[in-house]
């Protein structure tokens, strides 16, 4: 899109960011108008990193596609893996063993911990700070290798299967857990004095990318960037699946909506996660990890549609199914497409450096818009 | 409110409507033409409130295309799926981002994948693919030699 970048007719400048920059956190493309300083336009062309999952997952067997979805958001492939075999389940109306359940609400959990983690870093880097990064990657670092022992892998973990999780847990996984979780509660005050109270950040987010409640639903937005303007949207809270029903934990909603709100949103959903592995870690039931389902996969003529929470927001898989091995039609609804559809709105009349600030506020992940 | 009672404040307000049973929402099925009126009244009337517009998505059926519209209340919490028969020749339907700004992206989508014209849509060009590709690839009869693997 070269031959647009230059001077429109009224004075304006308009200026490529991206595909190639450091803070748009992947293959995003950003065509900017501005006059002088102050953004008057945010365009986002998408499709860098299209491979189109949804034609693939029409070739592939029920119990195939959900390893593709590993690489949609890849901060939180357990829960994009979580999605698809909840809509699997659905088709096939079977009932998952508790134990397997628990298993999947820690796994989210610590996903969710270790994807927050990773935007709390990149998003204090984004706005000039380098030092939270290390802080971020030592505590992910520690979730990672728990991951590695339980999944055997670090990102795109393929653990989640119809029916329950693949394997059971490695013998150090609760004891590694608590490590973890009383390391990192060490660390939330260091967290707080690094950035949180920081004046020069305060001054960066608040009062920016500001986006009020009735504008936040009709974008479409969801997860933190919603909570952040005050909407109630927890899926966990609304439609609760596997144990989040039997849990404690609060919905973290804010009124303001700029990016200081998304970022407290995000900071508080950090101590609820902490919380919610405290309440099952001593409490995982025994017994089977996966419940008994047929080699091949057929789910009956039908629709079905299912929702998790992740890292981002709402993501809900579509399944229609003719009654074959493989499904006639997937739709990935991702949290990251509809909450990047607001960035226009919410950066217009701001300056181009807070537009990185707004960015980094939304943590958005391409391959997951692109899909 | 649930399945049913949504279903008789439906056939009130349109008495045209058609329903489908079995899934776990309510599916109803209107004519290409009917749908912007009909969006207007899901999103405003207050009864109804269907203020959030999570899913958007088109369905190949080989004979036909069918746009699928998720919508959830957020004040009210019931959920409600519309579905809309296209022509696979001539595909056309009216852009709701008037009424849900994030319908506007989704359509986009929905026009790059399928190639269904959203008329009034105020910006409908391709979303993930180039400007100059050829054929809608999520449609079933789409061939490409080049770029598609077989499994």
């Amino acid at each position: 899109m070269i031959e647009e970048v230059g001077t429109s007719t009224d004075g304006d400048l308009i200026i490529n960011i991206g595909p190639q920059h450091p803070s748009t956190h992947g293959v995003l493309h950003l065509v900017v108008t501005l006059n002088g300083e102050t953004v008057k336009k945010v365009e986002p062309h998408l499709g860098y990193i299209h491979r189109s999952i949804e034609k693939m997952c029409e070739s592939l067997s029920y119990r195939q596609f959900i390893y593709v979805t590993s690489r949609m958001d890849y901060l939180s492939s357990h829960i994009n893996n979580l999605g698809c075999a909840h809509a699997v389940e659905k088709g096939l109306q079977v009932e998952i063993p508790e134990r397997a359940q628990v298993i999947r609400v820690l796994m989210s959990e610590l996903t969710r911990l270790a994807s927050h983690q990773l935007w709390w870093g990149a998003m204090a880097m984004d706005i000039g700070a380098i030092t939270p990064f290390f802080h971020a990657f030592r505590e992910r670092e520690m979730i990672n290798d728990i991951m590695e022992e339980t999944c055997g892998a670090r990102l795109t973990m393929n653990y989640m299967v119809p029916g329950g999780v693949m394997y059971d847990l490695h013998p150090d996984f609760q004891k590694k857990v608590k490590e973890f979780v009383q390391f990192f509660r060490s660390k939330f005050d260091e967290y707080d004095e690094l950035l949180t109270g920081n004046v020069i950040f305060q001054a960066r987010t608040k009062n920016v990318g500001i986006i009020s409640k009735e504008d936040a639903i009709s974008y479409g937005c969801t997860g933190p960037v919603a909570r952040a303007a005050g909407v109630s949207c927890d899926v966990r809270k609304l439609f609760p699946y596997d144990v989040y029903g039997k849990l404690q934990f609060d919905e973290v909603l804010m009124e303001a909506g700029d990016s200081f709100a998304r970022y407290q949103v995000r900071m508080g959903e950090m101590r609820q996660s902490l919380s919610i592995i405290d309440q099952l870690i001593d409490n995982i039931p025994e017994g089977e990890f996966q419940a008994k389902t047929k080699a091949v996969l057929k789910l009956p003529k039908g629709e079905y549609y299912s929702i998790v929470e992740t890292a981002r927001g709402e993501l809900g898989v579509y399944i229609i199914s003719e009654g074959g091995m493989t499904p006639y039609r997937i739709k990935f609804r991702s949290p990251g497409f509809s909450n990047l559809s607001a960035l226009d709105h919410m950066a217009r009349g701001s300056k181009i450096g807070d537009l990185v600030a707004i960015m980094g506020t939304l943590d958005l992940v391409i391959p997951d818009i692109d899909r | 409110m649930t399945s049913s009672e949504l279903k008789e404040q439906l056939l009130q307000l349109h008495p045209s409507l058609s329903f489908e049973e079995g899934a776990e929402w309510l599916h109803t099925n209107v004519e290409a033409v009917d749908w912007i009126g009909l969006a207007g009244t899901l999103r405003n009337n207050p009864i109804l409130s269907f203020d959030f517009l999570f899913c958007v998505t088109c369905v190949d059926w080989k004979a036909h295309l069918s746009m699928v519209y998720h919508l959830r209340s957020t004040k009210h919490g019931h959920t409600l799926v519309v579905k809309s028969k296209l022509n696979r020749e001539n595909p056309e339907i009216e852009s709701v981002s008037g009424v849900w700004r994030t319908a506007e992206f989704h359509e986009r989508e929905a026009y790059d994948l399928f190639g269904v014209k959203f008329l009034n849509h105020p910006d409908l060009r391709r979303l993930f693919l180039t400007d100059d590709w050829v054929g809608w690839p999520l449609r079933k009869d789409y061939e490409d030699p080049v770029n598609m693997i077989k499994l």
